[in-house]
């Protein structure tokens, strides 16, 4: 369960998110809404790189602003540019570097990693320099590199925007089929149909909460 | 770098443990700084290339490293040659592609994880001294990420800029490859952070 008690967020002077109360407990759960509407803001609070400025938020009951460590070894996050997510050379180092705190021997690691690269279609890249692969699949590895550690919950902000059509599809079916539950930010509202709950955003607030066909619904009218 | 990564093999010199490689490499470059004689430096420089052949090098990468260093070779043996004439020209050439030519081979042969293991492990007993040796493994990871990052950046800010047809102008340039490069160090903090790193 992920709770946003009367959240709020300001930078400076600038109010970015305002009286957000939710309760999250589906398993697919996406944020739309304009640029700048707060979407990114919200979803890092999640895992605590963003902390609210007023009210407070729950992860399976932990605050990330005293629990930080408890929740982000609950909640993986990826982000839209694979290049800033991935840090080491090679796929298989890549994956490996998370679990560089779980106590496995280096060749554990190694084998873990390499398992995980396989069950998602990069088997045989274990080896292979990181930046070398197609945007697609270093998204790919940026996933792989949380869900190697196995989180209940993933937080995905934007994954998809620097994807081709193909690409996208390819990486939501297999968020669609993950035992995590997942928190999707996105621009791709085509890729919502099957999700449990659409929450949109609308000047650092939640303007419509509901199934996807009524919410996008909403969004759309919202645009004009 | 000359832009060698690591190539998966089982030659000989893949399965050299890395330590013993790393100490091979450092002991190699001091060699090479102190030797003053063009007949041994040209034999270090032969042997290194026999690595190549040992290791079992693709000629693909064998090329890419020749031309890169030709071209830095060429330019650094015109600039010593016109400074220091040319016995100290050839003497600092020789080094140079003994040296660089056995860093690649290392970097081709050795995983970047062996080396880190290896230097934490020789590093362990500094550990006293607050030194942080399972810091040195993300270092390294991410000083090579950061190159290529920032050469990609480089490139397509230079393209964009041509596109507008301000190649030759600097702002044109360093406005947005600084901007760029701020912001992806802001986003590779924060991919950190979510992955656990600072969180003791
Ligand atoms: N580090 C920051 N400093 C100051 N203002 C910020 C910062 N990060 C975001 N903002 C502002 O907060 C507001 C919400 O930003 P946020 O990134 O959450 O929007 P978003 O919904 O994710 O937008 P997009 O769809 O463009 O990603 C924007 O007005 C933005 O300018
Ligand atoms: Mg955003």
């Amino acid at each position: 369960m992920i709770e946003f008690e009367d959240v709020g967020h300001s930078y400076g002077e600038r109010v970015v998110l305002s009286e957000v109360n939710l309760r999250l407990s589906e398993r697919r759960v996406a944020f739309v809404g304009a640029n700048g509407s707060g979407k990114s803001t919200l979803a890092r609070m999640i895992n605590g790189l963003v902390l609210p400025s007023t009210g407070r938020v729950l992860v399976d009951g932990l605050d990330p602003s005293r629990k930080g460590r408890e929740v982000r070894r609950r909640v993986g996050f990826v982000f839209t540019n694979p290049d800033s997510q991935i840090v080491m050379p090679t796929a298989g180092e890549d994956v490996a570097f998370s679990l560089r705190r779980s106590g496995l021997s280096a060749g554990e690691r190694a084998a873990r990693a390499a398992e995980i690269l396989t069950e998602h279609g990069l088997g045989g890249y274990a080896d292979h320099p990181a930046h070398q692969l197609s945007g697609g699949q270093k998204q790919l590895l940026a996933l792989c590199g949380m869900l190697v550690l196995d989180p209940d919950v993933l937080v995905c902000d934007e994954p998809t925007t620097l994807l081709d059509l193909r690409n996208k599809r390819q990486f939501c079916t297999l968020l669609a089929g993950l035992r995590q539950r997942v928190v999707l930010v996105t621009h791709d509202l085509d890729l919502l149909g099957d999700f449990d709950r659409v929450i949109v955003l609308d000047g650092g607030r939640v303007v419509a909460d509901d199934e996807p066909e009524p919410a996008l619904r909403h969004y759309r009218k919202l645009v004009g | 770098m000359l832009g060698g990564w690591y190539e998966p093999g089982s030659s000989p010199l893949h399965r050299t443990p890395a330590g013993w490689k790393l100490l091979a490499l450092l002991g190699l470059a001091a060699v090479v700084f102190v030797l003053r004689s063009p007949g041994w430096l040209g034999g270090i420089c032969a042997a290194v290339v026999l690595g190549y052949a040992l290791a079992r090098i693709s000629p693909r990468s064998c090329l890419r490293v020749a031309r890169t260093l030709g071209v830095l070779v060429a330019f650094m043996f015109a600039l010593q040659w016109w400074l220091l004439g040319l016995d100290a020209a050839v003497l600092v050439c020789l080094r140079i592609v003994a040296a660089l030519t056995a860093a690649n081979l290392f970097t081709i042969t050795t995983r970047v994880d062996d080396v880190v293991s290896a230097v934490e492990r020789g590093l362990r007993p500094l550990r006293r001294f607050g030194v942080r040796p399972d810091r040195l493994g993300l270092l390294v990871g991410l000083t090579l990420q950061s190159v290529t990052v920032l050469s990609k950046i480089a490139a397509e800010v230079r393209e964009a800029a041509k596109a507008r047809g301000a190649q030759r102008s600097v702002i044109a340039f360093a406005v947005p490859f600084l901007i760029r490069t701020l912001r992806h160090a802001d986003e590779l903090g924060e991919a950190l952070a979510a992955r656990g790193e600072g969180d003791r």
